[in-house]
């Protein structure tokens, strides 16, 4: 299919019409003020991080000339298929795709001087039952997610709404005073009457795009006002954060852990790569060199069995490390989702092993909450006794630690004046192949006070972790030290 | 090009003329592709690229390249990975014991010369699946299936065979496509493929299919069943995925599961029906339980409600 200019003559709510250059110019080259156009939203990808290639640009193009301009979505999959290899870039492209667009066709309607008047009408006053008669509406359609109508009553309800004191000037103040003045809410509104459709709340995700719509009316309606566009700025944390709001924390942690799964997943391989041809076995070779009379044609090998790691790991609860500990039982949360061979333990005076709880349940909440009830891990003071734990562990698990096992302390490291017992840690340490000690307090107050990760540190390899880009460097650490930390 | 279609009817030719073209072509051969996933399998055939396919188990990732081979009237290569995969079972291997039998037959007589160009002829060529899909006269549809359950070694490989649609042969030299085959890979997400990898293909993510696009699905594959018993289905298989489990159910589960109401001849799926056929749905003892818990107390409600 040959490739479609664009129609300089329609309405500007077509993306390549919003062009850099003078509209003459355009209409006789038409390939140019696109090209332009896309390159400056491919500028834009790269500033947000995402890796767009001259080759990514060149599909780009490709892969233009196939389709249809005319659709808004074919046009914007074609870009995505081509610029956006995950699904973390696709939720950016996303934003931004939205965001290049309607500026350029904003900037495009300035300067033609073209005026949207649909819906900017004066309602005049409306009577509080037509009023009510409004949110019920306006919430009915966000229950059954009616994309079509919902542009439309966003600026119904900008036109009733958001004329009376003619806008904060502050879009986001505006959006939230319409939202509450529509009594719209993620949660049951259980004082409501029964058939009023925000009753059990408005689904969230359809509130989220909501007033996404009514900030872009907003936006509209200021750019037409001022007759120019607000600078554009970079992306916040916020607006790429994932749709799921609260728990977000908690997949930031999964997709860390699932990164460490891989690096000590192939670190195992590595080590195969080197021996990969080291182990031939001389019976399996003898057996096959009789089909080929007796001439080893084809040499066998020992099968390589792939290295699983056996991973421990001793997770502080007590009080000194509360806020940490949530932390820490998402990431043994994430752990026990990746790997299969995993024993965990939670710590204060004693310990307790966890693993079942959490091969159990998978509610992250129900979680904490019976280990909080039933490990029985608290004695009588409730304060950490390291030595303690470490007996008791090397009780547990001594029989079972091996070189190829991998041993995971979560904790600060504060004995309340009690006895270390760093010698214990030291056999602990030097049975397991590897040991990690992840400390969620800053460097700054290590062995302050009755902190003693000094001791231990001369045993096992200590990182400072209480963040998740912290937990990031930790994965990162993992895979250089192949030879050093094996011991 | 050449290619004879497949018997069934409303097959296009080789090559779809338009996206819609395409999504007619696939959903005649019984695959209802979402909006993206029509475009994007349309611009793998216009621009010769490989796509890659990701998305949660069990969407239909696979299923998407054996409907376009069906409707494109185009043989299926399929190359399912593993860990440990290597050339030799991906891309071609010397059949040694023949190579063997020739030099014993020919021990005599002939010179080292002459032999040598003998055992290293395309005669004595195990031709795996990469090789195969390259070398072969017609075009194909090449499904490099979870890729992700590989080395970072075995993608490198690949990145000559998905660029340029070569393979080098030392002592052949290089086998070229001469007909390009539609290539999808497809991956679990299970670990991050090499940005060059990525850098060669289309992306298409893949997710579970909204409510109405699930139900024409169903349908589609039980359309003996009650349209009210399916919605319902739907609408339970919908829930069932919201919860936090270790294996969501699948749309293949989806239409097992509307399969099986079907030989049960249930009029509505209640409380009980649920409880008994769940195990369609639901594999693993905890998820069961946690299903039960939420999904069943649920129906079980809506049981009682009209009652």
């Amino acid at each position: 299919m040959a490739a479609r200019p664009p129609q300089p003559g329609e309405r500007p709510s077509q993306p390549s019409v919003g062009s850099a250059e003078p509209t003459g110019e355009s209409a006789e080259r038409p390939g140019d003020g696109m090209a332009s156009q896309l390159l400056s939203f491919a500028e834009q990808l790269r500033e947000e991080g995402l890796a767009v290639g001259t080759s990514e640009l060149l599909d780009a193009f490709a892969a233009l000339r196939e389709v249809p301009w005319s659709e808004q979505s074919e046009f914007r999959e074609a870009l995505a298929a081509t610029l956006a290899k995950s699904q973390d870039d696709r939720r950016v492209f996303e934003l931004l795709f939205d965001r290049f667009f309607f500026r350029a066709v904003e900037l495009a309607a300035v300067r033609e001087g073209v005026e949207d008047a649909g819906g900017d009408g004066e309602l005049g006053e409306l009577s509080e039952t037509e009023l009510d008669a409004l949110r019920m509406q306006i919430a009915q359609a966000l229950r059954e997610g009616a994309d079509g109508a919902m542009r439309d009553l966003a600026r119904l309800a900008i036109a009733t709404f958001g004329q009376q004191e003619q806008g904060s000037g502050v879009i986001g103040v505006d959006v939230q005073r319409i939202r509450r003045a529509l009594g719209l809410r993620a949660e049951p509104q259980p004082e409501l009457s029964a058939d009023d459709p925000r009753r059990d709340g408005v689904p969230r995700e359809a509130l989220r795009r909501f007033e996404q719509l009514l900030r872009r009316e907003l936006e509209r309606r200021q750019v037409q006002r001022s007759g120019k566009l607000p600078p554009s700025r970079p992306l916040g944390e916020l607006d790429r954060a994932l749709p799921s709001g609260p728990l977000q924390d908690l997949a930031a942690v999964h997709r860390v852990v699932a990164q460490l799964r891989r690096r000590l997943a192939t670190q195992g391989k590595q080590r195969r790569g080197h021996r990969r041809h080291a182990h031939v076995d001389v019976r399996r070779t003898m057996r096959a060199s009789l089909q080929t009379g007796g001439v080893p044609v084809q040499l066998r090998f020992r099968p390589v069995r792939p290295r699983r790691p056996e991973i421990y790991v001793l997770c502080d609860v007590s009080t000194s490390v509360t806020s940490a500990s949530v932390f820490f039982l998402s990431v043994l949360h994430a752990l026990h989702d990746s790997f299969r061979k995993m024993r965990s333990f939670v710590f204060i005076e004693r310990i307790s092993e966890v693993t079942d709880v959490f091969a159990h349940e998978r509610d992250f909440r129900a979680i904490s909450e019976r280990i909080s009830s039933d490990a029985g891990v608290a004695d009588i003071s409730g304060y950490t006794d390291y030595g303690r734990v470490w007996m008791e562990l090397l009780e547990l698990i001594a029989d079972d630690l091996h070189p190829r096992a991998t041993v995971i302390v979560l904790g600060d490291a504060r004995t309340n004046g009690r006895d270390p017992r760093a010698d214990l840690f030291g056999v602990l340490a030097a049975r397991a192949g590897r040991t990690f000690w992840l400390n969620p307090e800053p460097r700054l107050y290590w062995n302050y006070g009755d902190s003693v990760i000094a001791a231990y540190e001369t045993h096992c390899q200590a990182f400072e972790c209480w963040t998740v880009p912290q937990l990031e460097d930790f994965v990162k650490a993992l895979t250089r030290p192949v030879t050093s930390a094996a011991g | 090009m050449g290619a004879s279609p497949p018997s069934s009817a409303g097959i296009a030719a080789s090559s779809p003329e338009s996206v819609e073209a395409l999504r007619e072509g696939l959903r005649s051969v019984g695959y209802l592709p979402g909006e993206s996933t029509a475009l994007v399998a349309y611009l793998a055939t216009k621009l010769g690229k490989p796509v890659l396919v990701e998305g949660p188990a069990g969407v239909g990732k696979t299923e998407l390249a054996k409907a376009l081979a069906l409707y494109l009237g185009r043989e299926l290569v399929r190359l399912q990975c593993y860990e440990g995969l290597d050339e030799a079972k991906a891309l071609y291997e010397w059949n040694y014991r023949k190579q063997l039998l020739r030099i014993q037959a020919e021990a005599q007589g002939s010179g080292w010369e002459a032999v040598q160009q003998d055992i290293f002829g395309e005669e004595f060529l195990l031709a795996r699946p990469l090789l195969s899909a390259i070398a072969s006269e017609q075009p194909v549809v090449l499904l490099i299936d979870e890729i992700d359950k590989t080395d970072q070694e075995f993608e490198a490989m690949l990145l000559e065979v998905l660029s340029d649609f070569q393979i080098s042969i030392p002592e052949l030299g290089r086998v070229t496509s001469t007909s390009h085959p539609v290539v999808l890979l497809t991956s679990n997400n299970s670990r991050e493929l090499t940005e060059a990898l990525k850098r060669r293909c289309l992306y298409l993510w893949l997710d579970y299919p909204c409510l109405e696009h699930e139900l024409a699905i169903v349908r589609l594959h039980a359309p003996d069943l009650d349209e009210a018993v399916a919605r319902r289905l739907v609408e339970i298989v919908g829930m069932v995925r919201e919860l936090d489990l270790k294996k969501p159910p699948s749309i293949a589960e989806s239409i097992d599961w509307a399969r099986a109401l079907l030989l049960l001849g249930a009029r509505d799926i209640d409380a009980t029906t649920f409880r008994e056929t769940m195990a369609v749905i639901v594999k693993h003892r905890t998820d069961m339980d946690i299903v039960a818990e939420r999904v069943g107390v649920k129906l079980a409600e809506a049981d009682a409600q009209p009652a």
